[in-house]
């Protein structure tokens, strides 16, 4: 693969950490992808006297629950959500983190100041609650909100961290000699910073995806985020709460599956950190 | 004294923009928080009209926010829609329990977390530090609530080591100061450890590098050229040292245990300010739900203080900037 997606999965391709994240999420993928497919239509109910909360084991691989529904199809069908919703609203997130870290790096001065006062404020909001608020006027909140929301809410430890890095560079010599030149200052930004920065905005990029899964698992077991039926790794262990001590194979599994998913995604977070930045290792 | 003012003034402006944000953030959404109360209750719209007016919701902009900062630093936000009875009220009831569980996670982190990260560093490259290492990962990657419910179907429904629900047991009323004492003890342990342990490893993933950094120090070799024992050489010497830049975290972690502690106190059904965030939440009872977010944003705003006014006092360069 080339390209600057081929070259960030060859730079994590090349540590053990990274390969071993790369590998998980890509069998992880391959579940959330075809496995609605191949598996039974998650909505599906079998007879509720004799299909439901049957232990995993022959015909349903991880068992049925309480609504008689196969617990791995809900699986792949929340994994899949939950990647997508990641990759989305952690996409969105530093865009705008990118954004507003590079005006307020380049233009420096008072729109410098009145930017980092504002972020100073919005990360004193805990994340979570800000997201309570906001969905807690929807009573079903539409999948394309959740995304808006949630990359909303997830830039400003990246407009931080670009907007340090863009002060740093600013004094740099190359910098000054296209200000000589006449670079203007939005030229400066994309042509000269942005790529300099890109190497730690791939690293938040990455855990960020991580973070929305969390939030996203979180929210929907609070009954706020993905609702029922679409099934949602979140909200099948809040719907299987009231059986988890008997039949805990409806709560293990969905868990299982944001542990492991967003354990990848991290191990190929701490990969590309510690391609890019020796130091941190 | 001048850095003191000026710091805390910094404090006070973001709480004071974070206030106005949340505010945003509640007139912002589509309808408002009434809205919802026509079909749902089936009042009239006169009814409703009442209440707007209670609320301040009929006012200008500028005159609904001054009654929100004022409403916010009296801990006066309202009445409640499910309880009925005013927020501040339902919330300094609910505060003790929060106090109590957040402040051992805390100390947990501060003892266990500082602890295994020494270890780490001194088992730098070997297997324990591998170990560690994938721990910590493991535990980022976990959604509190889930290892809540586990540990209690491990260590509270199959084994029957420890309770799982509340806070104390209602038998127990009447007996001893010593029993019950024992009692809140083993309520505490499963939220308090599915509390701690993301910020357990956080901690020893920071104290790590500190230590890391620190035992490579030319005054540790000159320690150990003294012949001074290995204990108190990474003890009085090197972690002396490595301590200082962790406790920057502390800003880090109180955020870390606010968040954590809305989903830990539901699990465990522990009567604390997180258990009511959740359950307001869930309920849709805005009020109750913006007085917790004021509460845990004055938490957050407070922490980032002491941290950094604790770093004036300890380091006086920095009182500079």
């Amino acid at each position: 693969m080339t390209g600057p997606l081929g070259a960030t999965l060859r730079m994590a391709w090349a540590k053990p950490v990274g390969r071993a994240g790369l590998l998980l999420l890509g069998a992880l993928a391959l579940v959330a992808v075809f496995g609605p497919m191949a598996l039974p239509d998650p909505a599906v109910q079998g007879d509720l006297l004799t299909e439901s909360l049957r232990p995993p084991g022959d015909g349903h691989l991880l068992g049925t629950d309480q609504l008689s529904r196969d617990v791995l199809a809900r699986v792949a069908s929340g994994l899949r959500l939950s990647l997508l919703l990641g990759v989305l609203a952690a996409l969105l997130a530093v865009t705008l983190g990118t954004l507003v870290g590079l005006v307020a790096g380049t233009w420096g001065g008072a729109i410098d100041a009145v930017l980092m006062r504002i972020v100073d404020a919005l990360l004193a909001i805990p994340r979570l609650f800000v997201l309570l608020l906001a969905l807690a006027v929807w009573d079903r909140v539409p999948l394309p909100a959740l995304v808006l929301l949630l990359g909303l809410t997830g830039w400003y430890g990246t407009s931080r961290l670009v907007r340090g890095e863009a002060r740093r560079l600013h004094r740099e010599e190359f910098v000054r000699a296209a200000e000589a030149l006449g670079s203007g200052r939005w030229r400066i930004a994309f042509r000269h910073l942005l790529p300099n920065v890109a190497g730690p905005v791939l690293v938040a990029a990455t855990l960020g995806i991580g973070d929305v899964m969390l939030l996203e698992a979180g929210l929907s077991f609070l009954g706020l985020g993905v609702r029922p039926p679409t099934p949602s790794l979140g909200g099948m262990i809040q719907e299987s709460r009231s059986v988890f001590a008997t039949a805990p194979w409806t709560s293990i599994f969905p868990g299982l599956a944001i542990v492991l998913a967003v354990l990848a995604v991290n191990l190929v977070g701490d990969a590309l950190r510690e391609a890019l930045d020796p130091r941190s290792a | 004294m001048r850095w003191l003012a000026v710091r805390v003034g910094q404090a006070l402006l973001t709480a004071l923009l974070a206030l106005a944000l949340l505010f945003f953030v509640m007139r912002l959404v589509p309808g408002d928080p009434l809205a919802s109360l026509d079909d749902e209750r089936m009042m009239s719209p006169e009814q409703v009209e009442a209440l707007r007016a209670r609320y301040g919701l009929d006012q200008p902009p500028a005159r609904q926010f001054a009654l929100f900062v004022r409403g916010a630093l009296r801990g006066d936000l309202g009445t409640s829609y499910q309880y009925g009875r005013p927020v501040g009220q339902l919330v300094r009831e609910r505060l003790p329990a929060t106090l109590l569980l957040g402040g051992s996670a805390l100390l947990v982190t501060f003892t266990v977390g500082l602890w295994l990260g020494v270890v780490q560093a001194r088992a730098r490259g070997r297997t324990a530090d591998h170990a560690l290492t994938v721990a910590s990962l493991a535990a980022h990657a976990m959604p509190a609530f889930w290892l809540g419910l586990m540990l209690a179907l491990l260590l509270g429904v199959k084994l029957r080591w420890l309770p799982v629900a509340g806070m104390s047991d209602p038998a127990l009323i009447d007996a001893a100061t010593g029993a019950r004492v024992v009692d809140w003890a083993r309520h505490l342990v499963l939220p308090v450890v599915t509390l701690a342990l993301v910020s357990v490893a956080a901690a020893m993933r920071y104290q790590r590098t500190a230590m890391i950094e620190a035992l490579a120090q030319p005054y540790v070799q000159a320690a150990r050229a003294r012949g001074l024992t290995e204990r108190v050489v990474v003890w009085r010497h090197a972690w002396r040292n490595a301590l200082f830049p962790v406790l920057t975290l502390f800003g880090l972690w109180l955020p870390i245990i606010v968040v954590g502690s809305v989903f830990v106190e539901q699990v465990f059904a522990w009567p604390g300010i997180g258990s009511l965030a959740a359950g307001a939440a869930s309920a849709r009872d805005y009020p109750l739900l913006m007085a917790t977010s004021v509460l845990a944003t004055f938490a957050v705003v407070l922490g980032g203080l002491v941290t950094d006014l604790a770093h004036m006092v300890l380091d006086p360069r920095l009182r500079r900037a």
